[in-house]
């Protein structure tokens, strides 16, 4: 009986997989996602190795030893060195083996590493607002809500941080996702490997406008097709789009305004442009939540030693000097760093 | 400010159907209730022996009342939930707008987790750890009492956010920012934090009162390493307790002061950081999860061999094994949150740690069964239910490996398949084991055998209904759906969602078997009794008891010389031997001071969530009157006298003899 329904879930489960994975991380179009789907089947495979045979003997011994069934009865017998260490050492190979994958993988994977590429990374800086996502193109000097679009078999680089509550940014086809979080910046480097529209949402619940976070992650099919949307925005001549003008200080505040009363619908925010931006407008909203308090204390030799808080501890907090490079962390330090949060101790 | 504080009535939703219906039938059953105990004059039993004792016995039953009251309670916000996203679909609304929604999700966790599986697994822990070391009592019995009342004060209040005001809509980790005043102003969270506060100081005292029992009252020639395998779990999982409850009660402090004193731990601004709280609330979490399933195990392996009539396979590397999951289990918390930003190498170490719990808790399994190869199996309701458990446990561990590997998690985290893993491990671990202790111990507490029949068509009901329930949940999770969603609009989602929903039915169906079950057992009871109170050929002590076992347990503390203490002794032929005389029993008396204590500490956070400072001060004022009067209480024990004991021994022996 329970052999005939788990087998039977187990088929729908791997029908339901093959037929209906369409468009979820099994269905990867980059990438980091590839690498990501690959590890999720073989660390699979090997824990079967494992789980499979006992599920079977958890059944068969069930059934061979029942009572009624003249098999041998040894009521005292409770120890077997053997078996005892036959039953440590299985699960310890096995995870061995996991623990080297995950090891290597964790670092191939990391969110935080430029993807290695004949081509530079385009730059995004990400801000999740309540209850919608801004892209900023910091060199290219436009913006957009609701709407990512980058050309395909072309790394991307993001900045991400979040205006108010804490949201994952996620787009599952191209892989990996990070936290979004207000005066703090999170790294992710992701690829499409094929021109496409891709789902992208928050995976994480951040209050009653959360469903409707969604946006499109469009892949151009040449570097060429992305170029003329990007001087569609800068013209502010795509028909059927909110046209926003410029995005400074002003206007950031009003996008970012949101209905609070959690009674209401909430509607998702349509897409629109921002065809120029404020330099800086990034970073000048991560660092506002810190300005006004404290000042910066340079540990010497620690992993707060780094160039960006000399340069705070220079200017004293004058952030709208800071500038992209300086918020990145040099490769050298990465190692020793425990945390790659760019907070602002 | 008003003399009520933010408390009108507009904090009563007369406008939400729902609620009001809840309300209407709650008020009614309750006064049915009320009626049925004043006609069959059981008011007086209900406050002498059951409301003011402090037998751990009857707290244990407590326990579990509250526990099956508030699984019934977390259930109807799973199946509102599962409704709600099997009709909001295609860009549907459903049902229930996100106001509501929130609030269900949040609060189906926080119960589920608080106010079910703790209460019940401490309520099994109550009945079966003393017995189970050959003592009396706990080693503080009104304290014991007082956590009970805490416990069931923290489940008052958060009920009572169903009708007045509203409950936290945060998701039941209640993460800063969100769930700070900037983004929650309302009763909320409130409600959550003082919930959770006042049950989280119950549960912590319980676990120092049971520590100090094991310690210190086991019975003569009992070792440590001469335990029963659960009270061992159980020791694991109150130390788990007494190390990572403290630090919720910190982090809940400090949330608390950022809420209530505009303090910035965890505010985005003024020097706060978010990360701080997830960090800390984890750390509290994670071992959390293992407080939950630890007992659950050791009820299995009780279970496996009792009823496969055998000594259980490898004692000493179960208990070797519940200690690496319990220390290994404090230093995994950040598996919860790969996705925020840790370097490669920190998240690679917590990942590999993660795994490395798996090897203990692969040997649990192949030591069950090698507990089952060569034993005589009788396939009883507890087998089926640690049976169903270790094919569905072994699918939920897997499941978790997978998403402590950084790289799988970047994509699985927080998605349906997150949902489906903890659901896999909490339901068809620490459930089916809680299940399986509650059929496998009911005879012994209660006096009375439980229905074969109702009890196996429960469990097939929560076993198929668990995998329809919740497999469609990996695949979703695959499909990329994320939690927490109020609707849907990927028609790639809905087949998977209407069949989640029938699966939370099935279960639906198992949970109501259990209650007919209780009905019919209760009613049927004369047919059943279990006379012997060893129903089951046990091997423990606290199968040498009568069902239900004499209030002061013992009336001679025993003397073990074995793991098996009651098999040993059946098979010196030491059980069951009359004795010519008996000494008086010294036992503790019932008092009101717990409910008291606890009922004004519930009276100062219900104040405190609506800023009734008067009479929050009033509250925390009478709890510490009744807490000196309980201080300067003298009479508070008595001795049960040898001839009553000798009679209620004699009584026993008589039903033992005849069978």
């Amino acid at each position: 009986m329970l052999t005939r329904i788990l087998s039977k879930v187990a088929l729908a489960l791997m029908v339901g997989l093959l037929a209906g994975c369409q468009g979820g991380v099994l269905d990867p179009k980059g990438q980091v996602g590839i690498e990501e789907k690959q590890l999720i089947i073989v660390a699979t495979l090997l824990m079967l190795l494992v789980v499979i045979p006992v599920i079977f003997m958890t059944l068969y011994f069930a059934w061979k030893y029942r009572e009624g069934r003249d098999e041998i009865y040894e009521p005292k017998w409770s120890h077997s060195t053997k078996i005892e260490t036959i039953v440590w050492v299985i699960p310890i190979i096995i995870i061995i083996v996991l623990g080297v994958i995950t090891w290597k993988s964790t670092q191939d994977l990391d969110p935080y590493k430029p993807l290695e590429h004949d081509k530079d990374h385009i730059n995004v800086e990400v801000v999740s607002m309540n209850w919608k996502w801004l892209f900023i193109y910091p060199d290219l000097g436009i913006a957009s809500v609701n709407e990512l679009r980058f050309p395909a078999n072309v790394p991307v680089a993001f900045h991400i941080s979040s205006e108010g509550t804490m949201n994952s940014f996620f787009i599952p086809q191209l892989g990996s996702q990070i936290y979004s979080m207000a005066g703090m910046v999170t790294k992710l480097h992701l690829i499409a490997n094929e021109p496409g529209t891709f789902k992208g949402f928050s995976a994480n619940y951040s209050g009653p406008g959360f469903s409707g976070m969604k946006f499109n992650a469009i892949a151009t099919e040449t570097e060429a097709d992305f170029d003329a949307w990007v001087e569609g925005v800068k013209a502010e001549s795509i028909a059927g789009s909110i046209n926003n003008g410029i995005l400074d200080q002003v206007s950031y505040d009003k996008l970012a305004e949101y209905d609070a009363d959690p009674h209401h619908k909430h509607k998702a925010t349509p897409v629109q442009y921002y065809g120029s931006i404020q330099s800086g407008i990034f970073h000048n909203n991560v660092m506002k939540f810190m300005k006004d308090y404290g000042t910066v204390d340079i540990l010497e030799g620690t992993s707060f030693d780094t160039p960006m808080m000399r340069s705070m501890k220079q200017g004293e907090m004058d952030h709208s000097k800071m500038n992209h490079g300086e918020m990145n962390h040099e490769s050298s330090e990465h190692s020793s760093d425990d945390m790659h949060m760019e907070a602002d101790k | 400010m008003s003399i009520l504080g933010k408390l009108s009535l507009d904090a009563i939703p007369f406008h939400e159907p729902i609620l009001i219906a809840t309300f209407s039938v709650i008020a009614i059953a309750g006064l049915v209730l009320a009626f049925l105990l004043i006609k069959y004059n059981l008011l007086g039993i209900l406050w002498r022996d059951w409301l003011t004792s402090i037998d751990h016995k009857r707290l244990g039953v407590m326990y579990i009342v509250l526990a099956l009251i508030m699984l019934l309670r977390g259930f109807a916000d799973a199946i509102m939930m599962r409704l709600q996203l099997a009709l909001a679909t295609n860009g549907d609304p459903g049902y229930l707008p996100p106001h509501h929604y929130d609030q269900v999700f949040t609060a189906h966790g926080v119960i589920m987790i608080i106010f079910m599986a703790m209460p019940f697994m401490i309520g099994l822990m109550n009945i079966v750890v003393p017995l189970q070391i050959g003592a009396r009592d706990v080693a503080f019995p009104f304290l014991n009492n007082l956590s009970f009342w805490l416990t069931a004060g923290g489940a008052i209040l958060i009920n009572v956010s169903l009708f007045v005001g509203e409950f936290a809509k945060t998701g039941w980790v209640a993460y800063p920012p969100l769930a700070g005043l900037q983004f929650s102003p309302d009763v909320g969270v409130d409600y959550y934090i003082w919930a959770l506060q006042i049950s989280g100081i119950g549960t912590t005292l319980t676990a120092v009162n049971f520590l100090a029992t094991v310690f210190k009252m086991r019975a003569p020639g009992m070792k440590l390493m001469d335990m029963p395998i659960f009270t061992w779990t159980c020791t694991w999982a109150n130390i788990l307790i007494a190390a990572s409850f403290p630090i919720l009660t910190a982090v809940l402090a400090m949330l608390t002061l950022d809420r209530y004193l505009d303090f910035h731990f965890f505010t985005n601004d003024g020097g706060g950081n978010s990360m701080m709280y997830i960090n800390l609330f984890w750390a509290w979490g994670h071992p959390e999860v293992y407080i939950l399933v630890l007992p659950a195990f050791g009820i299995f392996s009780e279970v496996v061999s009792t009823f496969t009539g055998k000594r259980l396979f490898g004692y000493k590397s179960m208990v070797w094994a519940t200690a690496s999951i319990s220390v290994l289990g404090f230093i995994v918390w950040l598996h919860h949150f790969f996705t925020m930003g840790s370097s490669a190498n920190v998240n690679a170490f917590f990942g590999v740690m993660t795994m490395i719990i798996a090897v203990p808790t692969g040997v649990k399994l192949f030591n069950w069964l090698f507990t089952m190869y060569r034993g005589r199996l009788r396939i009883t309701v507890p087998v089926l239910w640690t049976l169903g458990f270790m094919v569905t446990f072994t699918i939920g561990g897997m499941t978790g490996v997978l998403l402590a590997v950084p790289g799988a998690d970047y994509v699985l985290h927080n998605s349906l398949f997150l949902i489906a893993h903890f659901h896999n491990t909490i339901i068809g671990g620490a459930v089916f084991g809680y299940l399986a202790g509650f059929a496998f111990w009911f005879p012994k507490v209660m006096g009375f055998h439980l229905n074969v029949k109702l009890g196996k068509a429960a469990f097939w009901c929560w076993l198929v209904g668990f995998f329809m329930a919740f497999m469609p949940l990996y695949v979703l999770g695959f499909l990329g759906m994320t939690r927490r969603l109020n609707h849907t609009d990927n028609p790639d989602f809905n087949i998977w969602l209407y069949i989640a929903l029938v699966g939370a039915f099935i279960i639906m169906a198992g949970i109501v078997c259990q209650l007919l079950q209780l009905y019919v057992s209760f009613r049927d009871r004369a047919q059943n009794l279990d006379t012997t109170g060893d129903p089951w050929n046990g091997h423990t002590l606290e199968w040498s008891t009568a069902s239900p076992p004499q209030y002061y347990n013992f009336a001679e503390i025993p003397t073990v010389s074995d793991i098996d203490a009651f098999t040993d002794m059946k098979e010196k032929g030491e059980a069951y031997v009359r004795k010519d005389s008996y000494a008086p029993i010294h036992m503790p008396k019932n008092t009101a001071s717990g409910m008291a204590i606890s009922g004004c500490i519930t009276v100062m956070g219900f104040a405190l969530i609506w800023h009734i400072w008067w009479l929050a001060a009033l509250g925390l004022l009478g709890s510490f009157v009744a807490l000196v009067m309980r201080v300067y209480t003298k009479d508070i024990d008595y001795y049960v006298q040898p001839d009553e004991v000798a009679r209620i021994e004699n009584a026993h022996l008589d039903n033992v003899a005849k069978g």
